[in-house]
């Protein structure tokens, strides 16, 4: 079957460190983190990252108010990677776009702000707003973003636990293959800063990490010390294309999806399996048809979290432990875990290395724990080299759903 | 409280619920969805603020009597006195 070439022609970004790609890499070259402490209901103060884009840019402020901050992030960020993507989106067909966005979860926070609203007033559920249904529905992301930009092709969002950001341009690149859209709005978003219950949940679980004296090395993986997550929110937008459709538009391709692959650990809620990792990226490379030693950068999922890295680790070392090419990074020593935007957040983060063949390192790395010890690891500071063609990005979720997306440097 | 205070009352509301609408020409005599950018949520959301912040109930049947603010004062007048 003939497979069309898929690529990246557009890319807007909200992090915790950057509202422009621009600024989001300058931060991970300067070693950068965007963590702080926020106030969450009924905890007190916690660490997160937190983005500061302008809100306003692209929405009214009635559109505010009725939808939801997954959802704003997300127009933000679609409307950023069009922009970016150079097309002509005023007379574009708006039924051939489909938008696919990645989402660890939705409508926590929505009813989280309900129940404590109507607690208010003795719990009469007469005082529950309309607008929650409409706020909490799992399409609700992507959904606003077709209401603001006037889209009419398909939408949903794609539930796939902290995996979601790759599944969502996974599903976008299937889409233009099968042909059902012409171009995608696809990648992965996050609120969950607003919901006490992640935090909670990853306090009971012994999972959310704390420093005691520098809030901005909370996110630490590797890290001998590492204690646990850094919640943030965040979204991270593409623009993808057919290779033909963007040529014949003259557009400017910033990279090309070549290889991907999910699969499930079939074992257990949390801890995740390397086993079954390790199966993740050798599908993906088999996808693509590479071999370890092609693959320059591998960005890791790893989430701080005593045991999650020992894990990724080990399936890493597996797979690229004889590799002398490739590098290792993590993103999320800067932002923290952008949950469903992780996936694509990071990559975002790394794209640019296809320019500058710098690898952006892991930050906040005292001393690095030995079971975490990998070949190559790009630790505290930026690694230039002789050149970055190939990026390999992990992520991985609960209920043991791994992600691996290779994404090339494009050369016709 | 006078129908004055009353239009007074709605127009506040409106501007928490449509922050993007001027609410400074209203007139009273024309339907508010003709002269602003309000939909049926919007109106759901009046009836909800007067709930909330003056423990008035519009049964559903009375919406048709918050068309315009002149209707809203006539209407809402006597249950902000009762």
């Amino acid at each position: 079957m003939h497979q069309s070439r898929i690529v990246i022609t557009g890319i807007g970004l909200t992090s915790p460190n950057g509202n422009t790609l621009e600024e989001y890499r300058k931060n991970l070259l300067e070693g950068v983190a965007g963590i702080q402490m926020i106030e969450m209901r009924y905890m007190g103060q916690v660490p997160a990252g937190v983005c500061n884009y302008d809100p306003k840019k692209y929405q009214t402020r009635k559109e505010l108010r009725v939808g939801t901050r997954a959802g704003s992030i997300a127009i933000y960020s679609a409307r950023e990677a069009v922009a970016n993507s150079g097309l002509d989106f005023e007379n574009f067909d708006k039924s051939r776009i489909g938008v696919y966005v990645g989402t660890t979860e939705h409508g926590n926070v929505e009813t989280e702000n309900e129940v404590y609203n109507i607690s208010k007033f003795e719990y009469d559920t007469r005082f529950w707003t309309h607008h929650h249904n409409p706020r909490t529905v799992a399409n609700n992301p992507a959904g606003e973003i077709t209401i603001n930009m006037g889209i009419t092709g398909p939408h949903y969002t794609i539930g796939a636990a902290c995996a979601a950001g790759n599944a969502g341009l996974i599903q976008a690149l299937q889409m233009l293959r099968l042909g059902e859209v012409d171009v995608a709005l696809a990648g992965g978003v996050s609120e969950s800063i607003q919901s006490f219950g992640i935090f909670a949940g990853f306090k009971s679980q012994g999972a959310l990490g704390t420093h005691e004296t520098d809030i901005n090395k909370t996110s630490r993986p590797f890290d001998k010390t590492r204690n646990g997550i850094v919640v943030s929110e965040g979204g991270a937008i593409y623009v993808l294309e057919r290779l033909e459709d963007a040529q014949a538009r003259g557009a400017n391709i910033i990279a090309e999806i070549v290889g991907y692959r999910i699969n499930s650990d079939a074992g257990d809620y949390v801890l995740p399996d390397p086993v079954r990792q390790t199966e993740c990226m050798r599908a993906a490379l088999k996808v693509a048809g590479m071999t370890p030693e092609e693959i320059d950068i591998v960005n890791t999922h790893a989430t701080s979290t005593p045991m999650g890295d020992i894990q990724e680790c080990k399936a890493i070392r597996e797979v690229f432990g004889d590799s002398p090419t490739t590098y290792i990074n993590n993103t999320k020593s800067f932002i923290g875990h952008a949950m469903g935007a992780a996936g694509a957040l990071e990559l975002a983060g790394n794209l640019p290395s296809f320019q500058d063949n710098i690898i952006h390192p892991t930050i906040n790395v005292e001393e690095l724990d030995p079971e975490c010890a990998l070949r190559n690891l790009v630790i505290n500071k930026p690694l230039k080299v002789d050149a970055v063609k190939v990026i390999l990005n992990n992520s991985f979720g609960m209920l043991g759903i791994n992600s691996a997306l290779i994404v090339k440097k494009f050369e016709d | 409280m006078t129908e004055d205070q009353v239009k007074q009352i709605v127009i506040d509301i409106i501007d928490e619920i449509a922050p993007d609408e001027d609410t400074s020409n209203i007139k009273p005599e024309v339907n508010l969805r003709d002269q602003m950018d309000l939909d049926s949520m919007d109106f759901l959301d009046i009836v909800m603020e007067l709930r909330k912040q003056h423990n008035i109930e519009v049964p559903e049947e009375d919406y048709p009597k918050l068309a315009s603010l002149d209707s809203c004062a006539e209407y809402l007048t006597p249950k902000f006195n009762a």
